[in-house]
């Protein structure tokens, strides 16, 4: 296999616009395409439009497609309604978490299918997995990667900007729902999911579209003030909204409950007599967070000007009392921010006394709940 | 863009002016600040502060980065730019002009830097 990065459909376009493009997952990807901060906060005021054509699509179809899921991922796939998505985790045997998902449920009750989206970087991870966890089971696990491309809409203008493209029932899309439609003539799965802590839409379309609806995207966009934004801009907003991201804030060496998200593992659904990969581990999990906490994911503020970054020590009364996960400059809140594990008698938001080592100096921290930035509604 | 062509520049992407007076000024390059993203954060020597050629001397920080910012030059910092300071995006918009960094009384002529050309080639940009 050749090491040379994977373009998206829209390649030649970013380049066009003088992209700063980066790798990242195996894929040549817009970084920005001018400043990250003006491109944040379009989406934060406006609309920003993405290409996130990385992300791994994997299609699971057949009589037992939801019976398959129920049992490869944490959640309760089987009692998510055609049209609707459920953000969920697939746990190695031991509960380490192997990706963050997000499943789609199309098609009808007659002949089921589901749309699983994994993270690039764990999309050939998550197809192994789901394909072993097959056998067995009267479903089909087909590999969908090549079969679309992504592009996202996002910002308090983005209904506005969708409605002038398709005669779908937009207003009727709830907030983690999907519907398949028509937008400037592409056929496309209208979802309104993102990962920026605004209302949004994600466009799922054949590639030899995508260069189409992208211009559409933006002619309809431009007089609303939509801009096209890179991952750099993602990557603030996703952790002002307190959104983790794998590599993170999540990995194999954490359970679901390590990260505070303990509410996607459902031990309650009843597919498959109960049984889920990772049950038996995340069960004694479930127990330990309840009775001995772990380290829990908090916010942190900086009182300075200099930033926290992943692998940065935090620290109180001169001890090591957790780890940063994710720190950016946040636009919205015009300070640093970071999402950090730390020791659960420091977790507490207000707790005095916590900084971070930044390279050398401990620099003050505020100690906050996450979200750092939730939208108005 | 081009590299104003009366500058100097370091392989480590700094800007250094003609001296006047015995003092020059030092920047990064706008192909430096493009590199960098937003700069968000810019930690400057203090005036009296004895900076030396192709050693650190302050950091800058984007959104996405922390970067080392190396001194071109030897010699005595007389001036930092306070403006960029307070205002790091100053970096990214005017690199060559009111993003400026600081100022030396410099001691030794630096004799490895490149022409304006030299630099385009050594860049890319």
């Amino acid at each position: 296999m050749s090491n040379a990065p994977r373009l998206t459909a829209l390649d030649a376009l970013h380049r066009s616009l003088g992209a700063t493009m980066t790798d990242f997952a195996g894929w040549d990807m817009p970084l920005r395409y001018a400043s990250e901060r003006d491109e944040h906060n379009a989406v934060r005021t406006k609309a920003g439009l993405f290409d996130l054509s990385h992300m791994g699509e994997i299609t699971v179809t057949g009589p037992q497609a939801a019976d398959l899921l129920d049992y490869a991922l944490v959640g309760n796939i089987g009692g998510v309604a055609v049209g609707r998505a459920r953000y969920t985790m697939i746990c190695q045997e031991n509960g380490g978490i192997l990706d963050d998902l997000i499943v789609y449920r199309l098609g009808d009750t007659e002949s089921p299918e589901y749309l699983v989206v994994a993270n690039a970087g764990n999309a050939q991870v998550v197809l192994d997995a789901l394909t072993a966890r097959a056998e067995g089971f009267a479903a089909d696990v087909r590999d969908d990667r090549d079969a679309y491309a992504l592009i996202a809409v996002q910002g308090p203008e983005s209904p506005g900007i969708l409605k002038s493209l398709t005669d779908a029932d937009l207003d009727g899309l709830k907030y983690y729902a999907g519907l398949p439609g028509t937008v400037a003539g592409v056929p496309a799965l209208i979802a309104r999911t993102g990962y920026t802590g605004e209302d949004g839409f994600e466009l799922f379309v054949e590639p030899q579209y995508a260069e189409k609806l992208w211009q559409a995207l933006t002619e309809a966009g431009a007089p609303a003030g939509l801009i096209p934004c890179g991952l750099s801009c993602r990557d603030t907003l996703r952790l002002e909204a307190g959104m983790p991201l794998y590599g993170h804030e999540l990995t194999t060496a954490l359970t679901p409950f390590d990260a505070g998200l303990g509410r996607v593992v459902k031990f309650e659904k009843t597919a498959n007599g109960g049984r889920f990969v990772g049950r038996e581990a995340l069960e004694a999990a479930a127990e330990h967070a309840g009775t001995n906490p772990p380290r829990k994911l908090v916010g942190l503020v900086a009182e300075g000007r200099r930033v926290p970054r992943a692998g940065y020590q935090v620290v109180a009364g001169g001890q090591v009392i957790g780890e940063v996960t994710s720190g950016a400059p946040s636009p919205t809140l015009g300070k640093p921010i970071a999402i950090a594990y730390v020791d659960a008698e420091h977790a507490a938001p207000g707790t005095e006394g916590v900084g971070v080592d930044i390279r050398g100096a401990h620099e003050p921290y505020e100690v906050v709940a996450l979200p750092f930035y939730k939208r108005q509604k | 863009m081009s590299n104003p062509q009366q500058l100097r520049y370091s392989k480590e992407h700094e800007w250094l002016s003609t001296a006047e007076d015995g003092v020059s000024t030092v920047g990064i390059t706008e192909h430096a600040a493009n590199a960098l993203g937003d700069v968000v954060y810019v930690q400057l020597p203090e005036v009296g502060d004895t900076v030396t050629a192709g050693e650190t001397c302050g950091e800058l920080e984007s959104t996405k980065s922390v970067s080392d910012l190396y001194s071109p030059v030897s010699g005595e910092v007389v001036e930092a730019n306070q403006d960029v300071v307070d205002d790091p995006s100053l970096v990214n918009s005017a690199p060559f002009e009111g993003g400026w960094l600081f100022k030396v009384r410099v001691a030794e002529e630096p004799k490895d830097l490149l022409s304006a050309d030299e630099y385009t080639e050594f860049s890319g940009s």
